[in-house]
């Protein structure tokens, strides 16, 4: 993560502010900060969507492919991930500076979203132990500002909602092989069910309280953060310790159902506001970065 | 690919034949009536759009859209030497750039962002390029980054990119000589083709991409690697430096309007 120095005077402001439920831009502790997203912002991938968390922002593209399904899975697609930290957030992550944390993001990633209760990987079969759809997902960090995690999951549910997966139907041809063919139609396409995808949340344990979305400057007061994800249902899929500091269980128990309750808040308002966006349909004005 | 053959017969006539991709067989570059394959004419530049000041944690930032082309640049500095204080130049300022595309950038999904061959020389183009134009010498001993991203690719990378970096620059307050605005250009049918395409760039056309500060007429990069009678290599170039101009008319355009919103919101 991008480093921010904090002195102990600030350390100490900040903590004293979270024991007190007000940080320092006047938030309550579990409260985000202002969110944007827009869906469909990189025309030549097949589902894309940006979002802006406070001075956090990711871009995420997924490109469709065709390829070979998993031996123990034969009946099922998967998904790929990478993230590429790119040197826009910070000088340090130039060269090869972001891979360590590309691959730790990347790693939760795949555990969080690549399997079926999250996507439905059954529907991106196409003929069972040949041919299957890949989604590979590209995240794209462009500012590092703390929280990268919620940032990043709420970008991939947007990105997932806006995919849009040809159809294709397999005729076998002369030789007996199998011939893929891709519908004729751009606007024929598959849309994947999203309702189940989970939302990750960041705890931060600042002093003896916890907060959600830390910036980071909280993220250098704190020791230690719990990254949980939920569903809409308020069901934890994923949980996962992070940071140099220990918990203890009390703790562990407070944050797990803080997060389960903030983050089946998130789902409701996201789904509303893609839903929206899909009505406008091509009237919407693409604004992108220029807005 | 696409390949460019040139037979010259006796005296003035010369003919160019031009191949195309297979999978487009049969879409001509210029028409008869002089229009190309997006509709546009020879000399005309594809639409810009273009922010600055996007990004609030990097000293400077912009966006840019020409086309279908998008690139994204920051910069950081001046600062301080990072890595090898042996790199350190006693009287100006040492110019890094990086230049990265991103991986669903291009139709085909690209692996690796940067790294690869043609991003490092990418990279050196741009810092060559930029130590002509920012005046280093006010800066001795430190460092100024610049970092390009593509975000989608369809032809121009290296002018796109010239163009997002420079206001970039501006936006983080570091003095310039001028404007550094860049073009490809591309030679079919006797005819320069300003401001390539990708369906361009990939049809063989031998393509030359410039970088200019328009003040002066000066060339900070000159760049082609395809066959090109040297008769013609005047015209392209002369092709080349209108359109930059006409490039740098916008970019100046830009920043005129971002610093009127700066200076409304800040109450001057």
């Amino acid at each position: 993560m991008a480093t921010v120095q904090v002195s102990e005077a600030e350390k100490v402001y900040i903590l004293h502010g979270i024991r007190d439920d007000l940080r320092v831009d006047g938030r309550g502790c579990e409260d985000y900060r202002h969110m944007e997203i827009e869906t469909d912002v990189v025309s030549n991938t097949d589902g894309s969507a940006k979002v802006t968390l406070g001075h956090t922002a990711v871009l995420v593209g997924i490109k469709a492919e065709i390829g070979k399904p998993r031996p123990m899975v034969p009946k099922e697609g998967y998904l790929e991930f990478f993230v590429d930290c790119s040197a826009n957030a910070t000088p340090e992550f130039e060269g090869r500076g972001g891979e360590e944390l590309g691959t730790e993001l990347s790693n939760t990633l795949y555990k969080v979203f690549n399997n079926k209760k999250s996507v439905d990987l059954r529907s991106l079969c196409i003929s069972a132990g040949e041919h299957c759809w890949v989604l590979y997902v590209d995240v794209l960090l462009l500012q590092c500002d703390g929280n990268l995690y919620d940032a990043i999951s709420i970008a991939i549910k947007a990105a997932l909602f806006n995919t849009k997966i040809p159809r294709v139907h397999i005729s076998s041809d002369d030789e007996g092989g199998k011939e893929i063919e891709l519908s004729d139609d751009p606007y024929d396409c598959m849309r994947l069910n999203v309702e189940n995808v989970p939302c990750i949340v960041t705890l931060c344990k600042v002093g003896h309280r916890y907060v959600v979305d830390a910036t980071l400057q909280e993220k250098a007061c704190s020791v230690a953060s719990l990254i949980i994800s939920v569903t809409h249902k308020g069901t934890v899929t994923c949980m996962r310790k992070v940071g140099g500091g220990s918990l203890d269980p009390e703790s562990v128990y407070e944050m797990t159902e803080a997060g389960k309750r903030v983050g089946k808040t998130l789902h409701a308002p996201l789904m509303k506001l893609l839903q929206e966006e899909e009505s406008l349909g091509t009237k919407r004005q693409k604004v992108g970065f220029l807005g | 690919m696409g390949n460019v053959v040139q037979s010259e017969a006796r005296g003035a006539v010369r003919f160019s034949s031009v191949e195309v991709c297979g999978n487009m067989a049969g879409l001509e570059l210029l028409s008869d009536q002089g229009y190309r394959l997006d509709g546009r004419k020879a000399t005309e530049l594809r639409k810009v759009q273009a922010r600055m000041g996007v990004f609030a944690q990097a000293d400077g930032s912009a966006y840019l859209e020409q086309g279908n082309t998008k690139a994204l640049a920051v910069v950081y500095g001046p600062h301080e030497m990072r890595g090898s204080r042996s790199r350190t130049r006693h009287d100006q300022a040492v110019i890094n750039c990086q230049y990265s595309m991103a991986t669903f950038s291009t139709a085909e999904r690209k692996r690796r962002p940067h790294g690869d061959r043609k991003s490092t020389e990418m990279s050196l183009h741009l810092k060559q390029t930029f130590e002509a134009a920012v005046m280093t010498q006010l800066y001795p001993r430190s460092q100024i980054d610049i970092y390009v991203k593509i975000l989608q690719s369809d032809g121009g990378n290296y002018s796109v990119c010239v163009n997002a970096a420079t206001l970039a620059v501006i936006d983080a307050g570091i003095p310039m000589r001028d404007y550094v605005c860049a073009c490809t250009v591309g030679f079919v049918d006797e005819t320069p083709l300003a401001d390539l395409c990708y369906a361009e760039e990939s049809g063989g056309v031998s393509s030359l991409a410039l970088a200019l500060l328009p003040r002066g007429g000066q060339i900070a990069l000159l760049q082609m690697d395809a066959r090109l009678h040297q008769d013609h290599l005047e015209t392209l170039i002369e092709a080349a430096m209108t359109a930059c101009k006409g490039v740098s008319k916008v970019l100046d355009e830009v920043v005129r309007q971002h610093l009127q919103e700066s200076s409304v919101l800040s109450g001057e």
